[in-house]
């Protein structure tokens, strides 16, 4: 179909649609309540602002909101699990997280206001693919702590589609179930899409006769315009992108329409900013710079000024499908070494908190990612020292084995860890360099 | 009762073997006997130098980057003829011990009786059997010696 000529959907034209100016009005408000919620409940911040000399008073528009401190994924592990809710605990009905960036998880706290806020989020994303009442939505991300099941299943709910909570794995299962109700919409990630669209054409079947997809939301990992044209392929569908982030509300922050021109942010319940990552100046839209949330209606655990890491350009130019809610265009990097694998934070510090020896050094070691038929792998080379290494094969085979799970245990995700000679990982000058991405993804 | 060996942690890739024989044979080294372990990723080579070299040869390894250790482990005297082994292997199994690995002597005595580098479960409850049942045991001067 040509661009600009679809059928365009939405769920909340008031919102998505609304005047700029009308929206930032929307915004001040809702911005100075949060800011005044949080320098109220959260000691944390309110000892941030008071030594940046702000106060909640001197907070009034989206023009102020330079004069903030900014908040970091660290706070989220410094203040792990509640010093960060700006709620009574009593009034917090769900906890969600994902990795941090040491063995440690990092968690966030949900009212039944925030859990709302984000099925609003996640319904206007699944009717933005074109989704209705009358559809099937095939939730195949992951159900638990991680947010990507519970926001496929919530957007779905709110908007009255039928959901199919089949969380991640069991592909074979998957496709059977597809096929037999006939599911509309998938939500999964991108390298999930790949492999189910290959399996699906290995298993001999036609995606557009014997399926009934039409479109899927894909997200939690970085994917290029050549991955869309595969997926697109593969299951004879229409694949928007979306983002978003266990710390602001889980995906939904951030979502295509069919235009398929950069992601609509839901700015009536956050605000984006583009800094310069180096000086945490703001930067004009258009200037590609680090992505940065300030939550406006969450009440559990609201972010203001949340650094994402990711980089990205904003437009706030009005889009062929009608809303004016300003768009973020594909995240090109990370301002810090966080890698996604499998859909998956994972920070190169996780795997040396596992690595560290008795006298506190961890051994050299590498990360080579990977993508082998659509499928993310994760090799972890660790230099053999002294201490690991015994004369029986057993004995270094345990130690491999050990390894293994305790990455498998603190970052969640299989590796195949390879342990290699002394001095074998190149050393670099200055920063150590601890990951090769062959994944070529940006 | 017991000799010193060396184990080295070698990566499974081209030529790893080769450069550290030559590393040990440039720094005088002899090797009295010499056993390859490998996966598929990786080898541990263990070896018996004289004991007057045993703790240079480490330092030259290390040095040289190497992941090396100095272990000990017994070596047993076998009859050289059919079923000498297999008695040897009847008394540690009887004895509830296991091998972990052995290898044999790269040279051979003036007895004209074999000898086998042994590592067993148990070194120390090894080593009290043989003696029970006069299984002969090297001792590190008698390797030196070889």
């Amino acid at each position: 179909m040509e661009m600009g000529q679809r059928e365009h959907r939405i769920y909340n034209p008031a919102m998505e649609c609304i005047s700029r100016d009308e929206l930032h009005k929307l915004q001040g408000e809702r911005l100075a309540a949060t800011v005044k919620r949080e320098y109220e409940n959260v000691a944390v911040y309110r000892a941030r602002m008071d030594e940046a000399g702000v106060k909640p008073e001197d907070i009034r528009g989206v023009e102020d909101l330079k004069y903030l401190p900014f908040m970091e994924k660290t706070d989220l592990r410094d203040y792990y699990p509640f010093d960060l809710l700006a709620s009574p605990k009593s009034e917090i009905v769900r906890i969600h997280g994902s990795s941090g960036t040491t063995g440690k998880p990092i968690v966030s706290g949900y009212t039944a206001n925030d859990v709302d806020v984000w099925s609003e989020m996640m319904a206007r994303t699944l009717t933005a693919a074109g989704c209705t009442s009358e559809d099937i939505v095939q939730v195949s991300y992951g159900l638990g702590l991680f947010t990507g099941g519970f926001g496929g299943y919530q957007g779905a709910n709110k908007i009255g589609a039928m959901v199919v909570p089949m969380s991640s794995g069991n592909t074979q299962r998957q496709i059977m179930m597809m096929r037999d109700l006939g599911a509309t919409l998938l939500c999964c990630t991108p390298s999930y899409a790949t492999y189910l669209g290959e399996t699906i054409r290995e298993m001999g079947l036609d995606p557009n006769v014997d399926l009934k997809l039409k479109a899927g939301c894909f997200g939690a990992e970085p994917w290029t315009e050549e991955m869309r044209v595969r997926i697109e392929e593969l299951l004879g569908i229409d694949a928007c992108d979306i983002y978003g982030l266990t710390e602001i509300a889980g995906p939904g922050v951030a979502f295509e329409c069919l235009e398929k021109h950069g992601m609509h942010i839901n700015e009536d319940h956050v605000i984006a900013e583009i800094i310069n990552p180096a000086t945490g100046e703001q930067l004009p839209y258009g200037t590609p710079g680090e992505l940065v949330f300030t939550t406006i209606t969450k009440t559990g655990m609201p972010m203001l000024r949340y650094r994402t890491h990711d980089i990205c350009t904003l437009t706030d130019e009005k889009c062929e499908c009608g809303r004016t809610l300003a768009r973020m265009g594909r995240i090109t990097g990370r301002t810090d070494d966080m890698l996604v694998i499998r859909g998956v934070n994972v920070f190169p510090s996780q795997i040396e908190s596992v690595l560290v020896r008795a006298d506190g050094v961890a051994p050299h070691y590498m990360l080579i990612v990977d993508r082998v038929n659509s499928s993310d792998t994760l090799e972890v080379q660790v230099e053999m020292t002294e201490d690991m290494f015994g004369d029986t094969v057993s004995h270094i085979e345990n130690v491999r084995k050990y390894i293994t799970d305790q990455i498998k245990s603190v970052v969640g995700i299989a590796s195949k860890v390879k342990l290699v000679a002394p001095k074998s990982i190149p050393r670099s000058e200055g920063k150590a360099k601890r990951v090769i991405d062959n994944r070529k993804l940006h | 009762m017991f000799i010193k060996q060396i184990s080295i942690f070698l990566e499974n890739k081209p030529g790893a073997l080769r450069e550290m024989t030559e590393l040990l044979g440039k720094g005088g080294i002899d090797l009295l006997a010499l056993s390859v372990a490998d996966t598929q990723n990786f080898g541990i080579i263990r070896i018996i130098v004289d004991s007057a070299h045993t703790d240079s040869g480490l330092l030259l390894l290390r040095d040289n980057g190497y992941t090396a250790k100095v272990n000990h482990v017994i070596c047993a005297e076998v009859a050289d003829r059919p079923l000498g082994l297999c008695e040897l292997l009847s008394l540690i199994e009887k004895a509830g011990l296991s091998v972990e690995y052995m290898y044999s002597f790269l040279r051979a005595s003036s007895s004209g009786e074999a000898h086998m580098i042994l590592r067993l479960s148990d070194g120390e409850k090894a080593a009290k059997l043989f003696q029970m049942h006069d299984v002969k045991m090297m001792s590190q001067e008698e390797v030196d010696a070889l």
